[in-house]
């Protein structure tokens, strides 16, 4: 896991800083006044289903959209009004690699180095140094077609931290990825970041992805539900749960609360216990209830019951395997 | 923003030179259109008010244009993807100005469609053309003006859509016609006044009858519309203007998402 990173990192105000976001499509509300800010130097995730409004908030982070109001700030610079110095200060790793399968590596970067204005007597230098960093030094004139969908990734990853940002947006980059790529990219991602002291805002629908960050942020429908590190929020549901899982939820915990007289949270199609000894009730469970249960479980909360229980739903993404 | 164009001009050109099916298809298909369509009129074609012009002479600057085209449209309709998986969406959050991106993008198609045009510009004596310095000199602006225009008219087709099936449609429906109604194909003179004026409303009309006073010079090309030379080329620069303008404008509105 990710080591704490040195206190000397964290300055004195925030890398990000979103005060009352709103954004609508038509009709459509992306974000619904998102206040939240994220510490100089901590890897900071945005958790949330498709829709939930993280692309949205990434474009008018990267000044690609202006909020219809409130503001969004990088380093105290205001995306909408100073997108210059914003863009300076930002590298950004789209789903997609921002790299042109026809060239290789190194012409990917010097393109990239021209357009983030690194000096061109210092791009070769900057862009050797970084292949280096990211074990990419062999493949360096191979073109980008050729690679692996792990090494393309690391590749743009290699691209975002060219002219080191002070905040990389990486809008869910282990997209396509098999399990030991992704590890690979994460443990790439900490060592860069531990040596440059990146801010790193990554937004994940992968529950095991938000495990691995300092802070993480539950955005449902345009609107922040919960913000801590991933261990406070598991901590926001006990030490230990009784989890049933149910064809039909809602008429199990009626049978609960009716019979035995237990509070029951519906979470989805799931059915929390509330109770201090949780094992001791699967018994009398049973009996009351047996014929609704699919499956019982006791077990220690994770970030997914944290995002069933904060967003109402059981989420339509799975827990990747690491 | 010399160095940012300068990177962008470079990378079109190297994409471009490791892509063998562009390169032949962009010179290969006028060329086969040149010799089917000019074989196959061979007989039938007659000049209008008489004058002794065979079809592959004929539609000579037809194909430069049409290559123009081309070579265009091959060079634009990647940004339909560019926009979503290639370096390009890594340009739009960079600290450069718009107007850097599309001369840049522009440099290189341009570059590339004068570089084909040339090519099939070395075949004019084959049909008993032999330009001089002034009209060489005519070719070559009436050529830029065009595929400055067409690149930048695809440039800003291409950001506006996010499918290239989508560019298809339009260059069949737009692109295409444009070139059918721009001269190169026939005459005005022979057609319907109707057809004639929406031939004079084409603005591709003005840069294919420049590239043909340029294969003449300094005699008078065949159907030049009575037009001077220097008012069809001048028309043809401002048609590219307009469109280069139109590509800045569209690209610099702030919102790239096609809403």
């Amino acid at each position: 896991m990710i080591q704490p990173r040195p206190a000397a990192d964290r300055s004195a105000y925030p890398a990000f800083e979103a005060t009352d976001l709103v954004y609508r499509y038509g009709d459509h509300t992306a974000l619904d006044g998102l206040t939240f800010s994220v510490p100089a130097g901590s890897t900071f995730g945005l958790l949330g289903p498709n829709g939930s409004g993280k692309t949205t908030l990434f474009r008018i982070v990267s000044t690609l959209l202006r909020p219809l109001s409130g503001t969004a700030a990088v380093h105290q610079h205001d995306c909408a009004n100073q997108p210059g110095d914003v863009r300076r200060m930002l590298g950004v790793i789209f789903q997609q690699p921002a790299l042109d399968a026809e060239l290789s590596i190194t012409e990917n970067l010097r393109v990239h180095a021209a357009l983030v204005g690194i000096p061109r007597d210092e791009a070769d230098g900057r862009i050797h140094a970084i292949l280096d960093q990211f074990d990419l030094v062999s493949r360096a004139n191979d073109r980008v077609k050729t690679l692996s969908g792990g090494l393309a990734r690391r590749a743009d990853l290699a691209r975002g931290f060219l002219h080191r940002p002070k905040l990389l947006l990486l809008d869910e980059p282990t997209t396509g990825l098999d399990p030991i790529a992704r590890r690979d990219l994460w443990d790439a991602l900490a060592r860069l970041q531990r040596l440059e002291g990146t801010t790193l805002l990554i937004a994940t629908h992968l529950m095991d992805e938000a495990e691995r960050c300092d802070d993480v942020l539950i955005l449902d429908r345009g609107r922040a539900v919960a913000q801590g590190s991933p261990e406070s929020l598991r901590a926001t549901l006990g030490t230990e749960a009784l989890w049933l899982d149910s064809d039909d939820a809602e008429t199990l915990a009626d049978l609960l609360t009716d019979r035995l007289g237990l509070t029951a949270h519906v979470l989805g199609r799931r059915v929390l216990v509330d109770h201090d000894d949780p094992a001791s009730m699967i018994s009398r469970i049973y009996e009351a209830a047996g014929e609704r249960i699919v499956s019982a479980t006791v077990r220690r909360p994770t970030l997914e019951d944290v995002f069933v229980a904060r967003t109402g739903e059981r989420p339509a993404f799975s827990v990747a395997a690491f | 923003m010399y160095r940012v164009v300068r990177a962008l001009w470079q990378r079109e050109i190297q994409k471009f030179l490791r892509d063998r099916a562009r390169i032949v298809g962009a010179l290969v298909q006028p060329l086969a259109f040149w010799v089917l369509l000019g074989l196959g009129f061979y007989d039938s074609f007659q000049m209008p008010g008489g004058g002794d012009v065979s079809y592959l002479e004929y539609l000579f600057p037809g194909i430069v244009a049409l290559i123009l085209l081309f070579t265009a449209i091959f060079s634009t309709i990647y940004i339909v993807e560019e926009r979503q998986t290639g370096l390009l969406q890594a340009a739009l959050v960079a600290p450069v100005s718009r107007l850097s991106i599309v001369l840049g993008n522009l440099a290189g198609g341009v570059t590339l469609a004068l570089a084909e045009a040339l090519l099939f510009l070395l075949l004019a004596p084959l049909v008993g053309l032999t330009p001089s310095v002034v009209g060489l000199l005519v070719i070559v602006l009436a050529s830029v003006s065009m595929a400055t225009a067409f690149t930048a008219l695809g440039f800003t087709i291409a950001w506006r859509l996010d499918t290239t099936r989508g560019f298809h449609a339009i260059m069949n429906l737009v692109l295409l016609p444009m070139w059918i109604l721009s001269g190169a194909f026939f005459p005005p003179e022979g057609v319907p006044m109707a057809v004639r004026w929406v031939m004079y409303l084409n603005p591709a009309f003005y840069g294919v009858a420049a590239l043909r006073d340029g294969l003449y010079l300094p005699d008078a090309a065949p159907s030049a519309a009575g037009l001077p030379t220097s008012l069809a080329l001048g028309l043809s620069v401002a048609f590219a203007a307009a469109m280069v303008g139109l590509a800045v404008w569209t690209v610099q509105r702030r919102s790239t998402v096609a809403a």
